[in-house]
């Protein structure tokens, strides 16, 4: 180590207090205290980088936002020409209300109990650790692609629609619910499952009143990740929900848009009519996702059991 | 204490059917039941604990089952252009979908310059935010700067692609991409004409998206290199920094690879602010400052207009990124797992 054969000096006060008061005087080297220095310099710095688009990115979504948003805007769908003013999203709420809704409906009860399946019956058996390897991967699938599968495998017999969107949607929160799943079932201690066990209860009994509720909160949390994640993807809704400028609530056969959706409408478009509804229109997404992300904190933080 | 579970909620006979509570009233009431009783319940109780089992195991699979079909579905239909194309398609670099020409190169190229300059802005950043989060920070200060970071991660890509456009472009990008040419022109990676709308716009876009996966992770693994590390480069006379450097470093450089590679993950796949910076040209510039495209973004921005061919085209695009991403990935949670498993 280079520390070693420095000056051999001690200083011993700088971060531990384990060696305080330093048992030598002599202190390390000029160049090694102005590498410390520079070092400690350039931390700070990048953290005042990395802190600047939080600032930049959450200070202009207000206030362009904020300078359109209104009733009309919450209530109305967009006019038909980007170049008019006036108008809102509501199409694209309701839309994106929709698809996420149905895909929560589909793939939280599903990762649960895929996510039981890991802990309480595969453990580490070859299809256990295939699934878990598999989700892992299933996360890091760009959304894009499940975009194409779904367009491939349902678009192209059904057409565009709320239902396809909501297919994508929820493979995409399906592993993510998945994991989040499988880390909190495998924090509920051991002792109350043979509590349970001792006082009669059948597996599933087990699973479904003492494994379940106890991993609540922390199951709460991935579940509204998994909700805010949805909430704001656009690439795979452009090739199953398509987007659309009228108020709709079918489920099928007829294009749907979505927040997302519209706001990436406003952000092409030259005309500043149209940019103004997208700022509104992002206020309106991040406010949906930032709730589902407090939420989520507000459940973790509430949880009883913790690594 | 697990809130949530009382005592109650178990009832002493199994409870078989519907899982009754029995009400704890009267506790001379509560004798066990009878044998008889319990084999009786017991064909029933073991069908039920089979089939709740065997629901498990099944949307377990289904995971393995979705991932299977998807891939043998989209590259089905992405086969004609695969054997029509041959290996031009990878390798072609025009892209003529009104001539039926299919050559992705330049998008392949795309896709992995703006990563990797993602990658090379956010490492360095997540690096240092997150030593200083560790080891540095005092403590008041670190709950709200590791807060604020990780709100990075919950903004949309389709926001950030709002703000890259319409507040990034003019205040930062434009004026970067101008100066990176005007001193570096001379280089051929900083070749002038300077846009902001390049591969280097992008780049910046997605590091900023990607800073907050890169740091999490990196405070994760650089939080279980144990304090004695520390404490033993400190009494051998290591300053702050020269402790991080032999100490705190070497012990995390497995999960620091595989913290970079899921950031490099996310950012090949990101669409939607890609396509709005990158410029959308179809070509391949040796210059970051020049407009390109990505394999995501052209799928985004030519499916509403593209003909059946296209589509399939588009289809392969999809195909291939999706190899290089899987490729990434599972390399990336080998390292991690190395490392959990190492623990």
């Amino acid at each position: 180590m280079r520390a070693a054969r420095g000056s051999g000096a001690v200083s011993g006060t700088r971060g531990s207090g384990a060696v305080s008061g330093g048992v030598l005087s002599e202190r390390p080297s000029w160049r090694r205290l102005w590498s410390d220095r520079v070092a400690t310099g350039v931390m700070f710095a990048t953290v005042l980088i990395a802190l600047l688009p939080v600032l930049l990115i959450f200070y202009y979504i207000f206030r362009e936002g904020l300078a359109v948003t209104n009733w009309e805007f919450l209530t109305q769908a967009p006019p038909f020409s980007y170049r008019r003013e006036g108008g809102g999203y509501v199409n694209g709420l309701i839309g994106t209300l929709m698809m996420v809704g149905m895909a929560t409906a589909v793939s939280v009860p599903l990762g649960i109990l895929a996510a039981v399946y890991l802990v309480e019956y595969g453990g580490r058996n070859l299809l256990a650790s295939l699934i878990r390897f598999f989700s892992d991967v299933m996360t890091g699938v760009p959304s894009v692609f499940v975009g194409l599968f779904v367009y491939t495998a349902f678009v192209v017999p059904f057409g565009f629609g709320a239902l396809m969107g909501a297919v994508a949607l929820s493979i995409i929160m399906l592993p993510i619910v998945v994991r989040s799943t499988e880390e909190m079932l495998k924090l509920v201690p051991q002792e109350i499952k043979n509590a349970s066990y001792a006082l009669g209860a059948a597996k599933w009994q087990t699973v479904l009143r003492i494994v379940l509720p106890s991993a609540l909160p922390g199951i709460t949390t991935g579940v509204l990740l998994a909700v805010a994640r949805a909430a704001g993807e656009t690439a795979p809704l452009i090739l199953t929900a398509f987007g659309s400028i009228t108020i709709t609530t079918a489920l099928i056969g007829e294009p749907i848009s979505a927040l997302p959706l519209a706001i990436f409408d406003g952000a092409r478009t030259p005309f500043a009519a149209g940019q103004a509804r997208a700022w509104a229109g992002a206020l309106e997404l991040l406010a949906i996702v930032l709730v589902f992300t407090l939420l989520a904190r507000v459940a973790a933080s509430r949880s009883s059991i913790s690594r | 204490m697990i809130h949530g579970v009382r005592g109650d909620e178990i009832s002493a006979g199994g409870g078989i059917g519907g899982g009754s509570v029995r009400s704890p009233a009267d506790p001379r009431d509560e004798r066990p039941p009878s044998l008889s009783a319990l084999a009786r319940r017991r064909g029933f109780g073991r069908a039920l604990d089979r089939l709740f089992g065997w629901t498990a195991a099944v949307s377990g699979t289904l995971v393995l089952l979705i991932l299977a079909y998807m891939v043998l579905t989209t590259t089905n239909t992405a086969l004609p252009v695969f054997t029509s194309e041959g290996i031009s398609f990878v390798t072609g670099t025009e892209w003529l979908p009104s001539r039926g020409v299919y050559g992705i190169l330049p998008f392949i190229y795309g896709t992995l310059v703006t990563s990797i300059i993602a990658v090379v802005i956010a490492v360095p950043i997540s690096l240092g935010v997150s030593l200083y989060l560790t080891e540095l920070a005092p403590s008041w200060i670190k709950g709200p700067i590791a807060y604020a970071v990780d709100l990075l991660a919950a903004v949309p890509s389709v926001v950030y692609g709002l703000w890259g456009v319409f507040v990034l472009l003019p205040l930062f990008l434009q004026p970067a991409a101008e100066a990176l040419s005007s001193v570096f022109g001379f280089l051929p990676i900083f070749k002038a004409p300077a846009t902001g709308l390049s591969y280097f716009g992008a780049g910046v876009v997605l590091a900023i998206m990607i800073i907050p996966i890169i740091s999490a992770l990196a405070r994760e693994v650089f939080r279980a290199v144990p304090d004695d590390d520390r404490l033993a480069a400190y009494a051998l006379g290591a300053t702050r920094w020269e402790m991080i450097w032999e100490a705190v470093i070497p012990r995390s450089r497995p999960g620091l690879v595989g913290a970079t590679m899921l950031g490099l993950g996310r950012a090949l796949g990101e669409t939607i602010a890609v396509a709005l910076l990158v410029g959308s040209r179809p070509t391949i510039s040796a210059s970051i400052v020049q407009p390109g495209y990505s394999m995501a973004a052209v799928i985004a921005n030519q499916f509403p207009e593209a003909d059946a061919t296209g589509i399939r085209a588009l289809v392969g695009v999809g195909v291939v990124l999706f190899a290089i991403t899987i490729v990434i990935n599972m390399a990336a949670r080998l390292f991690v797992w190395r490392l959990v498993a190492e623990r």
